[in-house]
């Protein structure tokens, strides 16, 4: 059983939880991941690490409730535990494994959207502590929903926070501030977006067009994650990848985007169905016809 | 009750109709009337051919007089000096090819049903309380097993028994390997009886600690020098599933056997109030033609579809059991021989629609020694489906061959270990299973395990 020691609501449906799982802590990098159980019949969930604690033995990681099974892990509470937590799955980010001297000498650009800004975070954190300083922009449809604001400060060259209604920071999706930044005479080496498959989509487009290499980490559906299911398959170039063992992070400019959205749906009407039935009981009866 | 000494007695099995819609044991297994019947069949060879046909040597003669003699405590007892698992062994192992193919009664008559009889006197074992006992007092020394399957059960639950202080470390979270996430319900029923087994060689003193990837929680190296375990076994099993290369492969709808089965076995999908999804199509086409093939197509069918095997060989190539291919067939499954898939076929939005196939006709034998599939030009075909199953089998996984130093892989990837003793390249590390082989049986699985077990014990008692 992995404890949690604090469990938060950030804002409306992302939760925060840090959870004593010493092995994982001992051993995960950026870019990595965990996949969770909340309970004995549970689904495995696939989760991004937000941060780490070495010396306590903790994981933070943060959430958004997209269906039953995130729905089911919102409800608990520091002090309740996780029935499993396994990881660090996946490889962690690629400038871990690069020389420090010539990682300082880059310009780095990280694009976070919604909870994407989660796995970001120990990215940037990371840099921090090697003593390089990246910029970071990171989107909100809204400001209400906007997490990990100050923490991201603390580790960030320079933060632009953008919300798409203009409600705080600047205003527009984050390709705008991009596009902004770069036209006020920034230059990148590298970018690493993080965030809905639909904006990496497009931060990837845009820096395709400025010349611009770029990251993204995939969250497709999963079930084992050390590659045995094969279910998160993407085309990456020519080749097909499993985003379990070979990613989560990869080259954006060369992902098969259309494709990714496209598996990602292919459970949504049975989880769909079984999140209204947790939600609403017996009352579920919501007129869509596909009930049998 | 009568017994013609040439024939089999007869084992009772759920009604094919019937069966096909559930989930339910398909075989019954013998009563103790029936099993005494059978047994008294065998001729007790002085020379015993079967127990050379078996992996892991059970003294099958002693076994079966004493199921004979109506002392089935001490033929469970006989059989548990050899094997950890008998009840799966019973179930799964293709006994025809091995005990059973030996067997001198199946030179003129049918062989004796050793497979049967093995189930039967541990299903009777624990359905009785009775549980394998510890022998060697401890001897302090701990070894890490990695893979909680066949091999690595096996080769913890005989190096428990000798006083080893062993824990195995499972990557899923749940113990079992390919017993719980590949073999579907039907064949080998988890909490019944996988469990059960588990739970005996936990008995033995066997620590399992679930939630752990070598490789990625920490590694061989780590396990050694960090955490103070003097050997290790590695029985990580078989790794990364296959699949074709043709277009269409990642339209929605095609799986891996190993992600179906997996969402139906381990995650309980089959059952409408399980958490985990799984797609119930309504035409599957299942592509390969093993042991795993067979079990994805009878799990579609139980799901509720139709389900057709497509297979680039002919029948007599089919590489799964007889006794797998008998019963899919008698449930419904179609098999669509000498046809081999070219592409899939997806509608405007992505989902399967259909699987493009090319007839095939068999010329000259290749390595394998089988006839080699040919393509018979123009002769290609569609089959409306919403589903297709990739069972091509896998590939090794590299997790912990690329985390370990100075492990040798071969070309194909796989561990390279000795087959007596499990050796690899690495002092104090041995192997077995898939991991060392590629995608074999249970049994061979477990014979590998007892050969690591020896080779982990004859090296740490000259330490």
């Amino acid at each position: 059983m992995f404890k949690i020691l604090r469990a938060e609501e950030l804002t409306e449906n992302i939760f925060l939880m840090e959870v004593e799982a010493k092995r994982v802590a001992a051993h995960c990098l950026p870019g990595q991941f965990v996949i969770v159980r909340g309970s004995e019949d549970g689904e495995r969930i696939p989760l991004t690490i937000c941060d780490y604690d070495r010396e306590k033995g903790t994981i933070t990681i943060v959430f958004q409730i997209v269906g039953q099974g995130t729905l089911f892990l919102s409800n608990l509470k520091a002090g309740d535990s996780f029935t499993d937590f396994v990881g660090p799955l996946g490889c962690p980010s690629e400038f871990c494994d690069e020389d420090i001297e010539s990682l300082k000498k880059k310009s780095i650009l990280f694009v976070a959207g919604g909870v994407g800004t989660a796995p970001v975070y120990p990215q940037v954190k990371w840099l921090k502590e090697h003593g390089v300083n990246a910029d970071v922009v990171v989107g909100a449809k809204t400001k209400s929903i906007l997490i990990l604001e100050k923490e991201m400060e603390a580790v960030a060259g320079n933060l632009y926070v953008t919300t798409d209604d203009g409600s705080y920071g600047r205003s527009g999706m984050v390709t705008k501030t991009v596009e902004d930044l770069v036209a006020e005479g920034k230059k990148y080496d590298v970018c690493v977006t993080i965030g809905p498959m639909i904006m990496m989509k497009f931060v990837c487009k845009l820096t395709e067009k400025l010349g611009i290499p770029t990251v993204v980490s995939l969250n497709p559906i999963m079930v084992d994650g050390t590659g045995m299911c094969g279910a998160c398959r993407v085309t990456v170039g020519d080749e097909v990848k499993f985003a379990c063992v070979d990613g989560p992070e990869f080259d954006g400019h060369k992902v098969n985007f259309d494709e990714a959205m496209r598996r990602q749906t292919l459970y949504k009407t049975e989880e769909g169905r079984a999140f209204l039935a947790a939600k609403e009981g017996d009352t579920h009866h919501g007129g869509c016809g596909n009930c049998n | 009750m009568e017994v013609d000494v040439m024939k089999k007695v007869p084992v009772k099995e759920q009604d094919p109709k019937v069966r096909a819609t559930n989930f339910e044991e398909v075989c019954l297994g013998y009563t103790a009337e029936e099993a005494k019947c059978e047994a008294s069949r065998c001729i007790n060879c002085k020379n015993a051919q079967c127990m050379k046909g078996c992996p892991v040597s059970i003294n099958i003669p002693g076994f079966v007089e004493q199921v004979k003699n109506d002392d089935f405590e001490a033929a469970y007892k006989i059989i548990s000096e050899s094997s950890a698992l008998p009840a799966v062994c019973g179930r799964v192992c293709p006994q025809e090819s091995q005990c059973e193919g030996k067997c001198i009664r199946g030179i003129k008559g049918e062989a004796i049903s050793i497979g049967k009889l093995e189930r039967f006197v541990a299903d009777w074992a624990r359905e009785n309380g009775i549980k394998p006992e510890k022998t060697a007092a401890p001897n302090g020394k701990k070894v890490a097993v990695i893979g909680s399957g066949p091999a690595g059960l096996t080769c913890a639950g005989d190096l428990a028994k000798l006083g080893y202080d062993v824990t195995i470390f499972e990557a899923l979270h749940k113990a079992g390997g390919v017993l719980v996430y590949g073999i579907p319900e039907f064949r080998l029923p988890k909490d019944a009886v996988v469990a059960k087994e588990i739970e005996n060689v936990k008995a033995l003193g066997v620590k399992i600690e679930t939630d752990v990837v070598i490789g990625k929680s920490t590694t061989v190296d780590q396990l050694m020098e960090d955490e103070g375990f003097d050997a290790v076994f590695i029985g990580s099993g078989a790794g990364l599933p296959k699949f074709m290369g043709i277009p269409g492969e990642n339209s929605n709808g095609v799986f891996s056997a190993n992600e179906y089965l997996t969402r139906s076995n381990l995650m309980k999908a089959f059952n409408e109030d399980s958490n985990t999804p799984i797609m119930r199509g309504k035409k599957v086409a299942v592509v390969g033609g093993g042991n795993v093939a067979m079990d994805a197509a009878r799990t579609a069918l139980r799901l509720g579809a139709e389900v057709h095997i497509v297979y680039r060989r002919s029948e007599a190539e089919l590489p799964a059991r007889v006794e797998e291919v008998h019963h899919a067939k008698e449930e419904g499954v179609i098999f669509d021989l000498l046809t081999n898939p070219t592409q899939i076929l997806a509608d405007e939005n992505g989902w399967v629609k259909g699987i493009e196939c090319i007839r095939m006709e068999l010329g000259e034998p290749d390595a394998s020694g089988r006839r080699r599939p040919v393509e018979v030009a123009g002769s290609e075909f569609v089959i409306d489906v919403d589903t297709v199953i990739m069972s091509l089998g896998t590939s090794p996984n590299p997790l912990i061959s690329s985390t370990t130093k100075g492990l040798e892989i071969n070309g194909r990837k796989c561990i390279v270990a000795s087959e007596d003793l499990g050796k690899t390249s690495k002092d104090g590390v041995y192997a077995g299973g898939d991991a060392v082989t590629g995608a074999a049986t249970v049994i061979l699985a477990m014979g590998a395990g007892k050969a690591g077990a020896k080779g982990i014990h004859e090296y740490l008692s000259n330490k």
